[in-house]
């Protein structure tokens, strides 16, 4: 969702889909992703479609849920309309943005109209990003009533000079807080952290692994801090006041968040999660790396259904328009050919801890394996056994190993 | 003053007397081509409304880089206390590595017009020229221009000019081409001063080649100076260093387009054209006779145009090898000196190692490459020819480091120059300290005027043809300008020194240096090199080497993380796409060995651009 949109084909003006997305569809998963565009600051690093409330140019945060709510009508129409069989959402996940600055019963009511339109499979994975300082325990407790599963909390940091860099506004010591109500309300408790930002040390790092194991959440995310064009943040290194991130140092993060983890019970299962048990893992993260279908609800949020991948306008107050009119929000859309969706899924499969099976690949790329494999990038004994699953080394340098793969 | 002539002297029946044959010695930007375009308008061959800025050049590059490459003749009609005369300017070459085709411009004129920008007096290259004219001696009119400019000082240049040539100051007229200011009186001197020609109308014909010409529609032009006897047209002709008999298709005068004429009569200057398609069939300084009557004897002073430095050219773009080729015969058909062979290059590919005359030379033909033809091209360092006798005593000629022999050496011998620098004297100390380190020899220094000096050197060619006139602009705030001419050989104590990445050999760096220079040259190149190749996923050592000696090193360090962190919210196609950009740039990579190297790494590595760079951070 961040930078501009991909170039592609225009997306139909009714949303209609193919009806090839519908082969196969009983063997593939099929979950809801809804982008809540709405941030009460915008962070310096940031360049997530989303917008703080002078950047709203008329599109209102109260009539949000009303909209989103128009596009899941929408999509039951349009995923019928192709042929595809009822499948109810396995997954659900509200991201943004910052969906908890809509107040519980909006998501709650989004929820419901998914529960309603497209339906919900029992045992769903039903998640929220939340901010540390915009719930409370009333709030978690609505949420779980509602169906909530699980809240994964943008912690990003616990050191308040990194935190500062960030923007990031709240103050660590709600994370304990949080973390807290969560657990009273039933819910699965996720952090999110961001590593090698401007200033930040191997110790400060340190400090915040150390942190969030402590508060023994079931689940880690930890992201290296990507400096993208346009942002705030990417304007201050130009200036110089502030240097950019070192790989060699990310690395170095990488490898302890890696080591840290590990040794508190944690396992990878995609290069940037960790899972304090298989149960635990994000069943929506996993659902873009193994090619699922998902629909995504909101501006600029990204769809993908057996083999088609489209997008959305970008701007709320153009998505409402759209939306309230009963046209499609979409803007832009690719359908994929075989040699790009075999492409896809290397990109994808290899960053899994289950691996990409090597059977996929073509006699090249099989050939390839055997370098990878000498330069301690792919495990080889889960090669022996036809599966490439990356080791701690090719993790890090997954991207080139997947250019290896594709010749 | 002098009114336009009224009607012109046909040519092939003009008198001797009536001829004046001169050309105009200038520097580069001194305003030789405004002047001559003054003149045109003044005697009335192109009309006002015809005139272009610098009629007589006519490539884009001459345009722009206001200089000459190709000499012309124009015929100008012009009338003195009633009679009318014919005035053949002869537009030379302005620039040292065109000091053979400036010689024969020069023997085929009676006078010189010596111009000099009054703003910034005579430059090094016009007086290496003043003097080729003195040697071939030629009537000089001496003209400051540029008068109108504000920043114009003509009694200091006056007296400079004075000083060289001997006689009063108030002998150098002063003109204004933009103007027009002097012009007139200047046409007028140019029939009083300069002598008419002199030859034996009688005699079998000879007439000098001073400059040769392809174009496109009418094939080669060849132009020519009647020396002795005539030619007319419908006549077989004979070129005498070959031989080669070809029909005669057209002949006349410029004026300044071409004027077909009945023929050409003894000391009158015009073209040829035979139809023939390669200007090495009608090469400058060879000698044109009939084939009826041949002459006996050729005119002096004819030689094979002898490239000096070479480079090689490769195009950026692999897939143009096909069309480098086909512009490079295509100029070759109007650049007599210009000479190549394919080449390859394990970091550059397909690519021709190229002769030229100097490196003006090289400058223009890559320009013209990349110019005229859309070719992206990359050109290695500049080398010279050396002469390697090995320890069996066989010798090799080598213009190309990789064709130093290797094992033992008995001595290596290298093209010198002499070389003068003219500059105002408080640069004297810092043209000396650059000079000394490129390996100079103080000939001797004079001042020219009073705050004007000339340093004369020997130099090796190799020293000067990398960037010794880029650090001699940058040391002198451009004050300072350059002139060499070959001046023979020396043995030298002279290594090639090899650039290795993971072991293996980077042609393109290789380089031929003086042994006291080998070290700074390899830790030059290694840490360019090393701050121009990406990491790769293991340690890549560079190193610098005589022969199996280490002499410099650097290594890369391996990269360790190559993987973006998330993928946006579902954004696969916006991986998919940086991934298949990657994929993209990985074909343009060039492998040594095992290590990739984007094409733009050897590119700013032989430009030398890393250093800058950093400067700026």
């Amino acid at each position: 969702m961040a930078g501009p949109l991909p170039l592609a084909d225009p997306a139909p003006r009714d949303g209609l889909l193919p009806d090839s997305v519908a082969i196969g569809a009983d063997a593939r998963a099929f979950g809801v992703y809804l982008h809540v565009p709405f941030c009460l600051v915008r962070c310096g690093y940031c360049d997530f479609n989303t917008y703080t409330s002078t950047e709203l140019r008329g599109a209102s945060q109260a009539d949000y849920a009303t909209q989103a709510i128009g596009e899941i009508v929408q999509a039951a129409r349009v995923l019928e309309a192709a042929g595809l069989p009822q499948r109810p959402a396995r997954t659900v996940f509200f991201g943004g943005g910052t969906p908890t600055l809509l107040p519980a019963s909006d998501l709650v009511r989004m929820l419901d109209a998914i529960r309603t339109y497209l339906g919900i499979a029992d045992g769903a994975e039903i998640t929220t990003e939340a901010n540390p300082d915009s719930v409370d325990e009333e709030y978690l407790q609505e949420l779980a009533r509602a169906g909530f599963t699980r809240v994964s909390f943008g912690m990003q940091s616990a050191v308040p000079g990194v935190l500062a860099t960030l923007d990031r506004t709240h103050d660590p010591a709600r994370i304990p807080v949080v973390v807290r109500a969560a657990r009273a309300a039933g819910l699965q408790v996720s952090l999110d952290l961001i590593y090698g930002t401007p200033g930040e040390t191997i110790h400060d790092w340190r400090t915040s692994l150390e942190t969030a194991i402590a508060e023994r959440p079931d689940h880690v995310s930890a992201y290296a801090l990507i400096v993208e064009q346009g942002t705030k943040l990417a304007r201050r290194i130009r200036s110089g006041e502030l240097a950019a991130p070192s790989d060699d140092l990310q690395a170095d993060m990488y490898e302890l968040a890696d080591e840290l983890l590990g040794a508190a019970g944690y396992s990878w299962y995609e290069v940037s999660n960790w899972a304090a048990s298989p149960s635990f893992r994000s069943r929506h993260n996993l659902s873009y790396w193994t090619g699922a279908d998902w629909w995504g609800v909101g501006p600029g949020a990204h769809s993908h259904v057996g083999g088609v991948r489209w997008w959305n306008v970008k701007h709320p107050a153009a998505y409402a328009g759209l939306v309230s009119d009963g046209a499609s929000p979409a803007h832009g859309r690719e359908t994929l050919d075989d040699g790009t969706r075999l492409v896809e899924r290397i990109l994808l499969e290899t960053r899994i801890a289950d691996g990409l099976a090597i059977d996929v690949l073509g006699a090249d790329a099989r050939q390839a394996v055997a370098g990878l494999i000498a330069d301690g990038l792919v495990n080889g004994e889960a090669a022996l056994h036809g599966r490439i699953i990356l080791t701690l080394r090719g993790r890090l340098l997954a991207d080139a190993v997947v250019r290896r793969l594709i010749g | 003053m002098s009114p336009r002539a009224t009607t012109a002297l046909q040519p092939a029946s003009t008198p001797p007397a009536s001829i004046r044959n001169f050309c105009i010695i200038a520097h580069i930007d001194h305003g030789k081509s405004t002047l001559a375009d003054r003149m045109l308008q003044i005697t009335g061959v192109v009309s006002d409304r015809d005139m272009r800025a610098q009629y007589l050049d006519r490539m884009d590059i001459e345009r722009e880089r206001g200089i000459t490459i190709k000499s012309q003749a124009v015929r100008m009609p012009w009338e003195r206390n009633g009679e009318t005369f014919a005035l053949n300017m002869i537009d030379t070459p302005g620039h040292v590595d065109f000091t053979y085709e400036v010689s024969r411009s020069l023997a085929a004129c009676e006078g010189a017009i010596l111009l000099v920008d009054a703003a910034q007096g005579i430059e090094a290259q016009t007086l290496a020229n003043l003097y080729l004219a003195l040697e071939n001696d030629l009537e000089i009119i001496p003209v400051l221009n540029k008068i109108d400019l504000p920043a114009a000082d003509p009694d200091k240049y006056a007296g400079e000019i004075a000083g060289l040539l001997g006689g009063s100051p108030d002998d150098v007229l002063r003109v204004s081409g933009k103007t027009g200011m002097g012009v007139e009186e200047l046409l007028d001197l140019v029939v009083d001063r300069i002598p008419s020609p002199t030859g034996d109308a009688n005699a079998p014909a000879r007439a000098m080649i001073f400059d040769s010409v392809y174009d496109s529609y009418r094939g080669v032009v060849t132009y020519v100076r009647m020396i002795d006897g005539s030619l007319s047209s419908r006549e077989r002709i004979q070129m005498m260093s070959t031989r080669a008999v070809h029909e005669l298709l057209e002949i006349g005068v410029s004026s300044p387009e071409p004027l077909r004429s009945k023929g050409l009569g003894v000391g009158e200057v015009g073209y040829l054209i035979t139809g023939v398609k390669d200007v090495r069939q009608s090469k400058v300084g060879d000698t044109v006779t009939t084939s009826v009557k041949p002459a006996t004897e050729a005119l002096p002073g004819y030689t094979d145009p002898k490239p000096m430095v070479f480079s090689g050219l490769y195009p950026i773009d692999g897939a143009e090898y096909p069309d480098l080729r086909e512009a490079l015969d295509k100029l070759k058909l109007s650049d007599a000196a210009l000479n190549y062979e394919p080449e390859t290059s394990v970091a550059l590919g397909f690519g021709f190692r190229v002769g030229f005359l100097g490196l003006l030379h090289l400058e223009i033909i890559t320009e013209r490459l990349e110019r005229e033809f859309g070719l992206d091209l990359i050109a290695t360092a500049p080398s010279v020819t050396y002469e390697v006798m090995t320890e069996d005593k066989k010798t090799v000629t080598v213009t190309n480091p990789s064709e130093f022999p290797g094992g033992k050496i008995h001595a290596v011998s290298e093209p010198v120059v002499k070389v003068g620098v003219l500059a105002p004297k408080d640069y004297v100390g810092t043209i000396m300290e650059l000079c000394q380190s490129r390996r100079g020899t103080l000939l001797g220094m004079e001042y020219l005027g009073e705050d004007r000096v000339e340093l004369r050197y020997t130099m090796p060619l190799g020293e000067i043809v990398f960037d010794f006139f880029d650090h001699l602009k940058s040391r002198t705030q451009g004050y300072a300008s350059l002139d060499y001419e070959p001046a023979g050989e020396q043995e030298a104590d002279l290594v090639k020194v090899d650039i290795l990445l993971q072991g293996e050999q980077v042609d393109a760096f290789s380089a031929i240096v003086h042994r006291e220079k080998a070290y700074a040259y390899g830790v030059l190149m290694t840490e360019r090199l090393k701050n121009l190749i990406p990491r790769q996923q293991f340690e890549v050592p560079i190193q610098a080497a005589i022969g199996a000696r280490i002499i410099a090193r650097e290594s890369i360090r391996a990269m360790r993380k190559d993987v973006l962190a998330k993928c946006y919210g579902g954004d696969i196609t916006r991986k998919r796409k940086l991934l298949e950009k990657q994929k993209e740039g990985k074909k343009r990579m060039k492998m040594v060995g095992k290590v990739e190297v984007p094409q733009e790494a050897f590119i700013a590595a032989l430009s030398g651009d890393t250093e800058t760079k950093k400067e700026k951070k």
